[in-house]
């Protein structure tokens, strides 16, 4: 066999289940790290494991973006197996492989990092408790540990950082999640009426409910071979922007609450809130719960509500700008941003970052032009890139994605599409299929993918938000800082645990 | 320095001078009004992600309700959510909404502990615990201390340390992984000392009730205080449902 037997598929495809290629695991290995070899427009999208009978197949998704496929291939292997690790090879596999892990036990011989990741209910090994995580630590007088977490000081989700420092200097930083864990992924197989999953997937993680629900309902349209009227697609798109608009602001407010500039944080704070409430208007609720639906919309888009997303952009553009130009022009803010918190292009490469926080170091990761959905392809979406790979860059890709939102949804709203009234269509899941969505959050990479059995029941259903890399981006980035500049960088990245833990 | 000076000028006074009569923008869904127009009340039922809604006769369980308005959207003579932010309850059966009802949702002053007023009163500090929460609870009660909700000019601050709370808020449905964490930190918050449960996965479970990843013997063992209902809550409704756990009792209590 050809080391280029994958089955490429396009965002948002449905291809029967037993079109994935299966091979023996040694040549499952070296396909996929092989793939990854000296091709940055390549990266793992998702690689997990599907319990069939006594064995797991274990299914590797990874994206080409420059041919805009997904190319999928798996193997059989059984629950008791012990295997070497992709990771040992690329750590873009460091924490699929880990929760493969957790879930199968299933052994690596060679993972570097071979730890729980969650600490999901159906783990493989109950003994494994959350109190107990082994963490990594540094035999030395000079050296010491800084614990937090699991409960942050300020009103956060919860997860616990370890900091091996060598007085001020943070040397290394592991993060321990698994906190947040609900068990979302079973309950999308338990729950079965469309309006309990699509609950589900708002509530997956509140700051990218429009991210994790137009992913859900791009799979299941798609799954179901229902198209959706374009209307709902230019809904999506436009609720998506506006997500982006408003946690970006939030985050520029948060990182100067982070670094004591008491203006900024108010201004950008109280400049998100006609964002969050435009969203209410629109469709009853700040963070766009209830907004967005499989097959329809319960709140159609109006020419009022046109003119009057117009005016709340023409209100927030010239104080946005005002704020964000004195912001990146005041020595004491650029000192604070300025070289901390760096990360190469070669980390983020090795890492597998995705979303804005691969865009800040001149990796292009960007769903919207890499594999478009929606209304992106229209849009002709350019990825804003920047060079640097420390918070100055992170708050200031936020910047400038702020203004190309602005433009997108300017754009969009030249065309108001004709909304039908709320119709609920009929859906029956194709059988044996398996399908894989994308969609670009403002945090990056979301993917969803589902698999059915021969009656068309959902027997899988994995979420990955770009947290699951990005993670592993903050840990690293924090090296060689001051302990002090933890927070800032921290709010540079905001990374989900919800949407990590599930 | 003058820039600052002219941003500061150009955003004017942004606070809201009076957060109990505020009207939120929009077509909020606040407090639903149940009728008695006749639907099919089990297809009404059977419509609920969350088993909110039960029949014979029709209610709606604020605690339970994730507010995401399909039932208004299917059955609207049947159910209209107003704009009605006011619904938080110290006692749990006052969020149950009976058909052909449109009552403001009360506090129940006999249930309110006579220290909560007296010492808690002009001064209440808050411990936030996250214990499975998808992070909007907690941003919305981050904005309650903006500079548009400022719930600060109260005397109601969130901080850093159970040490130096009155009490916690509790958001998520509490996950079997945070169940230790959480009962740690109440442990160490020093009594008197209150409950808040924030939001529908906190208080119910929401669309999470039946996982089982959690863990919510936490709340079996302890007497909850006050109850915002919301997916997630709006910062008017657990600053007003704060306001009135504190003052409701007594009623002589002003605040300037």
């Amino acid at each position: 066999m050809k080391p280029t037997e994958y089955i490429p598929i396009k965002n948002n495809q449905v291809i029967a289940l037993k079109d994935i290629p299966e091979y023996d695991y040694e040549f499952f290995l070296e396909l996929n790290v092989g793939f990854l070899k000296d091709n940055p427009a390549r990266h793992c999208v998702n690689y997990f494991g599907f319990a069939a009978g006594n064995d797991v197949k274990l299914i590797c998704c990874m994206a080409d973006d420059e041919t805009h496929v997904i190319d999928v291939s798996s193997s059989l292997v059984g629950h008791t197996a012990v295997l070497p690790s992709f990771t040992a090879q690329h750590p873009n596999f460091e924490k699929f492989e880990r929760e493969i892990n957790e879930n199968f036990g299933i052994i690596y011989t060679d993972h570097p990092w071979l730890k729980p990741m969650r600490y999901a209910h159906e783990r493989a090994d109950q003994t494994q408790q959350i109190a107990n995580y082994p963490f990594y630590s540094v035999e030395s007088e000079e050296l010491h540990e800084v614990g937090v977490g699991p409960i942050h000081a300020g009103i956060i989700e919860p997860g616990h950082f370890r900091f091996i420092c060598n007085g001020e200097q943070i040397m290394h930083l592991e993060i321990q999640l698994g906190y947040q864990h609900r068990g979302v992924e079973q309950l999308f197989l338990v729950k079965k009426k469309l309006l309990e999953r699509t609950t589900l997937a708002e509530n997956i993680t509140g700051d990218s409910v429009v991210g994790h629900t137009t992913a859900f309902v791009n799979l299941w349209e798609n799954l179901c071979g229902h198209t959706p009227e374009p209307a709902l697609l230019w809904a999506r798109t436009l609720a998506l922007e506006l997500e982006r608009i408003a946690v970006h602001t939030g985050d520029l407010g948060g990182i100067c609450a982070d670094m004591a500039y008491q203006l900024g944080e108010s201004v950008f704070g109280r400049l998100r809130t006609p964002i969050i409430n435009f969203l209410q208007e629109w469709g009853g609720s700040r963070f766009a719960k209830g907004l967005i639906r499989a097959g329809k919309i319960n709140f159609p888009f109006t020419a009022e509500l046109a003119d009057r997303l117009q005016t709340v952009l023409n209100t927030y553009e010239p104080d946005f700008d005002e704020m964000a130009q004195q912001l990146f022009s005041l020595s004491s803010a650029l000192s604070r941003m300025e070289k901390t918190g760096i990360l190469s292009y070669e980390q983020l490469l090795e890492i597998g970052t995705v979303g804005m926080a691969a865009r800040m170091n001149a990796l292009s990761r960007d769903i919207r032009a890499s594999h478009p959905f929606c209304l992106y392809e229209t849009l002709h979406h350019e990825p804003i890139i920047k060079h640097h790979g420390e918070v100055y860059s992170r708050a200031q890709i936020r910047r400038l994605e702020i203004k190309q939102s602005i433009g997108y949804i300017r754009e969009l709203l030249k065309n108001v599409p004709d909304f039908q009234k709320p119709m609920n269509a009929t859906f029956s899941p194709k059988a044996s299929a398996f399908v894989l969505t994308l969609v670009e959050g403002w945090r990056g990479e979301i993917c969803h993918c589902a698999i059915t059995d021969a009656k068309g029941e959902l027997v899988l259903y994995k979420i990955k938000d770009p947290s699951h890399h990005n993670w592993m981006a903050l840990a690293q980035a924090v090296r060689n800082n001051d302990i002090s500049d933890f927070p800032i960088c921290n709010k540079s990245f905001n990374l989900s645990y919800s949407g990590h833990d599930l | 320095m003058l820039n600052n000076f002219k941003i500061r000028w150009h955003q004017g006074s942004q606070y809201i001078p009076d957060v109990t009569k505020a009207k939120v923008p929009g077509i909020f869904r606040g407090r639903p009004i149940l009728s008695t127009a006749k639907v099919d009340e089990t297809a009404l039922a059977e419509l609920c992600p969350t088993h909110a809604i039960s029949v014979n006769p029709v209610r709606l369980d604020l605690g339970k309700c994730t507010f995401c308005g399909e039932c208004a959207v299917q059955f609207p003579k049947k159910i209209t959510f107003t704009t009605d932010y006011k619904i938080s309850s110290n006692d749990r059966e006052k969020l149950i909404l009976n058909e052909g009802e449109d009552l403001l949702i009360q506090m129940n002053p006999d249930l309110i502990r006579e220290e909560i007023r007296r010492l808690f009163g002009r001064s209440l500090k808050l411990r936030q615990v996250s214990a499975g929460g998808d992070n909007s609870c907690e941003m919305e009660l981050n904005a309650a201390n903006n500079v548009q909700f400022d719930m600060s000019r109260f005397g109601i601050d969130f901080v850093a340390s159970p040490r130096h709370a009155d009490g916690i808020v509790i958001t998520g449905p509490i996950t079997e992984n945070m169940a230790e964490p959480l009962e740690r930190c109440y442990n160490a918050v020093p009594s008197p000392k209150i409950i808040i449960l924030a939001g529908v996965d906190a208080i119910s479970g929401g669309i999470f009730a039946d996982s089982p990843a959690l863990n919510r013997e936490f709340l079996t063992k302890h007497t909850i205080d006050l109850y915002i209902p919301g997916n997630p809550v709006h910062p008017l409704t657990f600053i007003n449902g704060v306001l009135d756990l504190l003052r409701k009792r007594g009623g002589n209590f002003t605040y300037r």
